[in-house]
């Protein structure tokens, strides 16, 4: 076996497009209490040295999408239904699961939110690093734990090769959390999926993460997707935003024009929910209701029984398609023009 | 783009650094001694009178079984296949410390000697058990849907016969034609096992399912490891402690499922010498030779109780709420 088998991304170095181009991704989950359209038609793309930001608040299919880029879906239950996940030129989803593996990890990686869960309890975090190389790249476990001990240098854990052979049960969360990152990170890979990578972790530790993220990032020019429910994460580090709401994009911008003036009700929805400094002592605003139950999506739009400017027409037949608004700006709202126009 | 070359060449230059590193590693300074599931058991264990006394009296056994010769060094008779008729249940004495039996063989020889064919008998059952019932578990857990229907039922089909009764249906359906000692215990092994391993099974899907849907297992499926090696070196490990327990339990009640099968002369067959043949043999003459019975009784009511203790004790130790 030659290097470039064990590096599927490689032999299409040369291509021209997105690095990612996930179109019309659709998903449901086949349950006894019926079909649950966990994500549809979801539709989004991504190149090296971008960060994409997904937004949505818990059960909106999140990490659903992730799940399906990665093909790490259960199923059962879970079935993808529609659409393509095309990198650098090779749809995955059309790929036989031997080679689709050879592409985790190695081309496409993931963090995950909660560090402690997510490493095995039972071996040293060295040798969870080290396993990267000798399942991918074929290292002795002795080459592979000098390579885990450099990785744990890069992501700035202190005392690397002391802390090489420490199990993850002795680690902080943040420092948990690096070895995640760092595992991730171990192959340089094209694509990061980090979901909710800092949701488990303190506020401090939640700033320095992020920073590492971001410059892991820059350093390797690699594409991100982050995933989370939290717009204070994102802010910095983001360049655009795909927001989702019940399985649906509601909205798709560049993450600056977003927060200036957002197209879609629940995206303003979701900044204003953000406290604010200067607004103290006033009550928090909070969209009112719940997500819908996904295996019973309201006719119309999925969001009109929570929203603000909800008429008629939107509680019945299509939902509101995605729209080009703006330069590379989308929404999916009948009234977007109306709330852009009100805004201004 | 990555370059694992560089990664590689990197990786040749620093072998001395890290043979000196890990020879550095586990010495003296224990200050940063990893802990894990494994090593809190230990610690727990390390205290536990339960777990020493379990572990002395299993080890005594099984040297029993390993050498039996060493426990002949200061008896008065070493053989446990002399036999004089004229000492024919002679009660225990200086010359015959447990006595003789109704053959007038040596009571304590054949006592000690018994010992090999019951804990073969055990050990060898509970690894069958283990083996057939451990796969059985990881695939009905691990892969689910129609295999875990497949495995389910089949495994609820075998729960359903009581183990003791299923023996003497094997053993008595396909008379021995066994004679050497060895085919005889294999014999009773498969008669036992063959409905052994349920148990094992329905342990071992129940504690996969658990750890399947582990985060961790996720992230190893999602950096890229094959599915083997997702089984092997994270659900194997992490869901093996309800399973030795059990098995270490059980392990005493294969013994005296043995002696049970073999009282009723079906199990092994003399020239065989077992706890089991001996007891049957004693039952008809408890009133006259009770030394008969009473040691190769006691030797196995310790031994069964021994693994028992044994396997509460890591139990113990192994369920962290317990602490």
């Amino acid at each position: 076996m030659t290097l470039t088998d064990l590096e599927p991304g490689s032999a299409a170095g040369g291509y021209e497009g997105h690095l990612l181009d996930v179109s019309g991704l659709s998903v449901e989950f086949r349950t006894r209490e019926g079909v649950a359209r966990a994500v549809s038609n979801v539709s989004f793309t991504l190149d090296e040295g971008e960060t994409l930001a997904i937004l949505g608040e818990s059960g909106c299919g999140k990490s659903v999408t992730a799940q399906a880029i990665m093909g790490i879906l259960d199923t059962p239950p879970g079935f993808v239904t529609a659409g393509s996940v095309v990198f650098r030129g090779t749809d995955l989803l059309t790929l036989p699961e031997d080679e689709r593996r050879k592409y985790r990890g190695d081309r496409i990686s993931m963090i995950f939110q909660d560090a402690l869960s997510a490493l095995n309890p039972v071996y040293t975090v060295g040798r969870q690093l080290g396993e990267m190389f000798t399942t991918h790249r074929g290292l002795s476990r002795a080459d592979a734990k000098t390579q885990a001990i450099e990785l744990m240098d890069q992501v700035r854990i202190p005392a690397a090769r002391e802390r090489v052979n420490d199990y993850p049960h002795q680690f902080s969360g943040g420092m948990r959390q690096r070895i995640m990152i760092a595992m991730a990170l171990a192959l340089d890979p094209d694509i990061v999926i980090a979901d909710e990578p800092t949701t488990a972790l303190d506020v401090t530790v939640q700033a320095q993460i992020m920073e590492l993220l971001a410059e892991q990032q820059a350093e390797r020019n690699m594409g991100l997707i982050l995933i989370t429910h939290d717009l204070g994460v994102v802010a910095d580090v983001a360049d655009k935003i795909t927001v989702m709401y019940a399985g649906q994009v509601v909205e798709q911008s560049p993450i600056a024009e977003l927060y200036a003036h957002p197209l879609h009700p629940y995206s303003r929805g979701l900044l204003n929910s953000i406290p604010r400094i200067d607004h103290k002592g006033e009550v928090l605003y909070a969209i009112k209701g719940l997500p819908p139950n996904l295996t019973r999506i309201p006719p119309g739009c999925s969001f009109a029984p929570r929203c603000d400017f909800a008429q008629d027409r939107c509680r019945e037949g299509d939902p509101p398609p995605l729209r080009v608004i703006e330069d590379e700006r989308r929404s999916a709202c009948h009234f977007t023009e109306e709330l852009r126009d009100a805004a201004h | 783009m990555s370059d694992p070359a560089s990664g590689m060449q990197a990786a040749a230059e620093v072998p001395e650094f890290e043979r000196r590193f890990s020879g550095a590693v586990g010495g003296p300074d224990d200050v940063g001694k990893p802990r894990s599931l494994w090593t809190d058991a230990w610690d727990d264990l390390k205290h536990s009178k339960i777990f020493w006394i379990g572990l002395v009296l299993v080890t005594l056994v099984v040297v029993m079984a390993l050498v039996p010769a060493l426990f002949m060094i200061f008896s008065p008779n070493k053989d446990p296949r002399f036999c004089d008729l004229a000492f024919s249940r002679q009660p225990p004495s200086s010359s015959a410390w447990f006595g003789y039996d109704t053959q007038g063989c040596d009571v304590y020889a054949r006592t000690i000697y018994g010992a090999r064919p019951s804990i073969m008998v055990g050990v060898l059952t509970t690894i069958f058990a283990v083996s057939v019932g451990g796969a059985m578990g990881i695939v009905g857990g691990y892969y689910g849907g129609w295999r875990d229907s497949v495995t389910s039922r089949v495994t609820e089909i075998f729960f359903a016969i009581p183990l003791l009764l299923g023996g003497v249906l094997v053993l008595t359906s396909f008379p021995s034609g066994a004679t050497t000692e060895i085919a005889s215990v294999m014999k009773v092994v498969l008669a036992l096992g063959i409905l052994a391993w349920t148990s094992i099974t329905r342990i071992m899907r129940s504690s996969v399912i658990q750890v399947k849907n582990a985060d961790f297992v996720q992230a190893a499926k999602a950096l890229g490891a094959p599915g083997g090696r997702v089984i092997r070196s994270h659900i194997l490990p992490n869901s093996l402690a309800p399973v030795i327990v059990v098995a270490v339990i059980s392990l005493g009640g294969y013994i005296a499922a043995e002696a049970t099968l073999s009282f009723l002369g079906i199990g092994l067959q003399p020239p065989a010498i077992s706890w089991g043949i001996a007891i049957s043999d004693a039952a008809r003459y408890v009133r006259v030779a009770p030394h008969m019975l009473f040691f190769p009784a006691v030797f196995l009511s310790i031994t069964v109780l021994a693994f028992i203790m044994l396997g509460d004790a890591v139990r113990d130790a192994l369920d962290p709420k317990l602490r």
